[in-house]
C-alpha cells in the first residue's frame, strides 16, 4: 500500500460510514450535514487522485449549492425537527437484502478484475487541473456543455412552473371567479334627516341616506 | 495507486445509496440517496479517468456534467415535493398511493 492508498482509504471509510448515518439516522437534518460530510470527503478523495477541478467544483455545487437546497425542502415541507420514528419505510429488511446483494456483485466483480490494477499517481498530476479540464471542455466537449446549459434552462423553468401557484392550469380556473362576484356596495354615508313623529314635533336623527326613518 | 480500493468505495457507496432509496420514507430523504449514488458514479468516472490517462479528460468532464445534473435533478425533485406536500400535507412516499390500483384507500387516509 502506497500513502496514496491509506489516504484514500481512510477518506473512503469517512464517506461511507457518513453516508450509512444519512441513511439511518432518524434526524432528517443530520442526514443533511452528514452528506456534507460525505461529500467532502469525496471533494478530498479527488484531490488525492490529482482531479483537483473536479475537487473545487464538488465542494462548490455539492456542499455549497445542493445541500442547502435540500436543507431548504426539508424547512419547507415542515418536517419534524428533532428525533422522529417513522423515517424509514416497512420494507427495511428488503431494502437491506437489496443493498447486500448489490454490494457483494459489485465488490466481487470488481475484486476479481481490478485486482492487480495499478497506475503511477504522479505521472497524472497535470491530469485535473484547470487548465486541462477547461481546455477540453471547450474544445472536445463543447457541444454536449452547450446542450447542457439548454437543459439547466429547461430544469429551472420547470422548477419555477412547478412551485409557483399563481400559474398554472389550477390559477386560470381559479382567476375569473372573483371577478363575477358582485361588489359589496359602499355604506351610504351619514346625512341629518328629518324624522317625522306623530306629534307633530319632528327629531333630527343621523341616518343613512337610502334608509328609511 | 492500487484501483482497487476507490473502487470498492464507490461501490459501497452506491449500496448505501440504493439501501436508502428502498429504505427511506421521506421524499427529500430519498433524493439525498440519490446523490450518494450519482457521487459514487463520479468517484468511478474519476478514478478510471486518471488510470487510462485519458486525454481528452472525458471522464473528469462527464463528472462535471453529473455534476450539473444532479443539480438540476433536485431542483425539480424539491419543486415536485413541494407540489405534493402542498397538495397532500406530507413527503412520505409510503402513502403517496394514488397510482397504486388497489390502495385507493391508502392515498385517502
Amino acid at each position: 500500500m502506497t500513502a496514496a492508498d491509506i489516504v484514500i482509504v481512510a477518506l473512503g471509510v469517512v464517506a461511507v460510514g457518513a453516508g450509512v448515518l444519512v441513511v439511518s439516522t432518524r434526524q432528517l437534518v443530520h442526514a443533511a450535514l452528514w452528506l456534507v460530510v460525505s461529500f467532502g470527503a469525496l471533494a478530498a478523495s479527488y484531490v488525492v487522485l490529482a482531479a483537483e477541478f473536479v475537487a473545487w467544483v464538488q465542494v462548490l455545487i455539492y456542499i455549497g449549492a445542493i445541500v442547502v437546497l435540500l436543507l431548504f425542502g426539508i424547512m419547507l415541507t415542515r418536517a419534524p425537527i428533532g428525533r422522529s420514528d417513522d423515517l424509514d419505510s416497512g420494507n427495511r429488511i428488503v431494502a437491506l437484502v437489496v443493498a447486500a446483494a448489490t454490494a457483494a456483485v459489485l465488490v466481487t466483480t470488481l475484486a476479481r478484475g481490478f485486482r492487480d490494477a495499478y497506475f503511477p499517481l504522479k505521472a497524472r498530476v497535470g491530469n485535473g487541473s484547470t487548465g486541462a479540464i477547461g481546455a477540453s471542455l471547450f474544445r472536445t466537449w463543447v457541444l454536449p456543455f452547450e446542450a447542457l446549459s439548454v437543459l439547466l434552462l429547461a430544469a429551472l423553468v420547470g422548477a419555477i412552473v412547478l412551485s409557483r401557484s399563481d400559474i398554472g392550469p389550477e390559477a386560470a380556473e381559479e382567476d375569473p371567479e372573483p371577478r363575477e362576484r358582485p361588489r359589496p356596495r359602499p355604506a351610504a354615508p351619514l346625512v341629518r334627516r328629518r324624522k317625522r313623529n306623530t306629534d307633530d314635533e319632528d327629531t333630527i336623527v343621523l341616518a343613512r341616506i337610502d334608509e328609511d326613518v | 495507486m492500487h484501483l482497487i480500493y476507490p473502487v470498492v468505495i464507490a461501490a459501497l457507496l452506491f449500496s448505501v445509496g440504493v439501501y436508502g432509496v428502498l429504505a427511506r420514507r421521506n421524499a427529500i430523504l430519498v433524493l439525498m440517496s440519490v446523490e450518494l449514488m450519482l457521487n459514487a458514479v463520479n468517484l468511478n468516472l474519476v478514478v478510471f479517468d486518471m488510470r487510462w490517462a485519458d486525454r481528452l479528460h472525458g471522464g473528469q468532464v462527464l463528472t462535471l456534467f453529473v455534476i450539473v445534473l444532479a443539480a438540476a435533478e433536485v431542483g425539480l425533485g424539491l419543486a415536485l415535493v413541494l407540489l405534493i406536500y402542498r397538495n397532500r400535507r406530507t413527503v412520505d412516499v409510503d402513502r403517496l398511493r394514488t397510482l397504486g390500483e388497489h390502495e385507493q384507500e391508502g392515498a385517502r387516509q
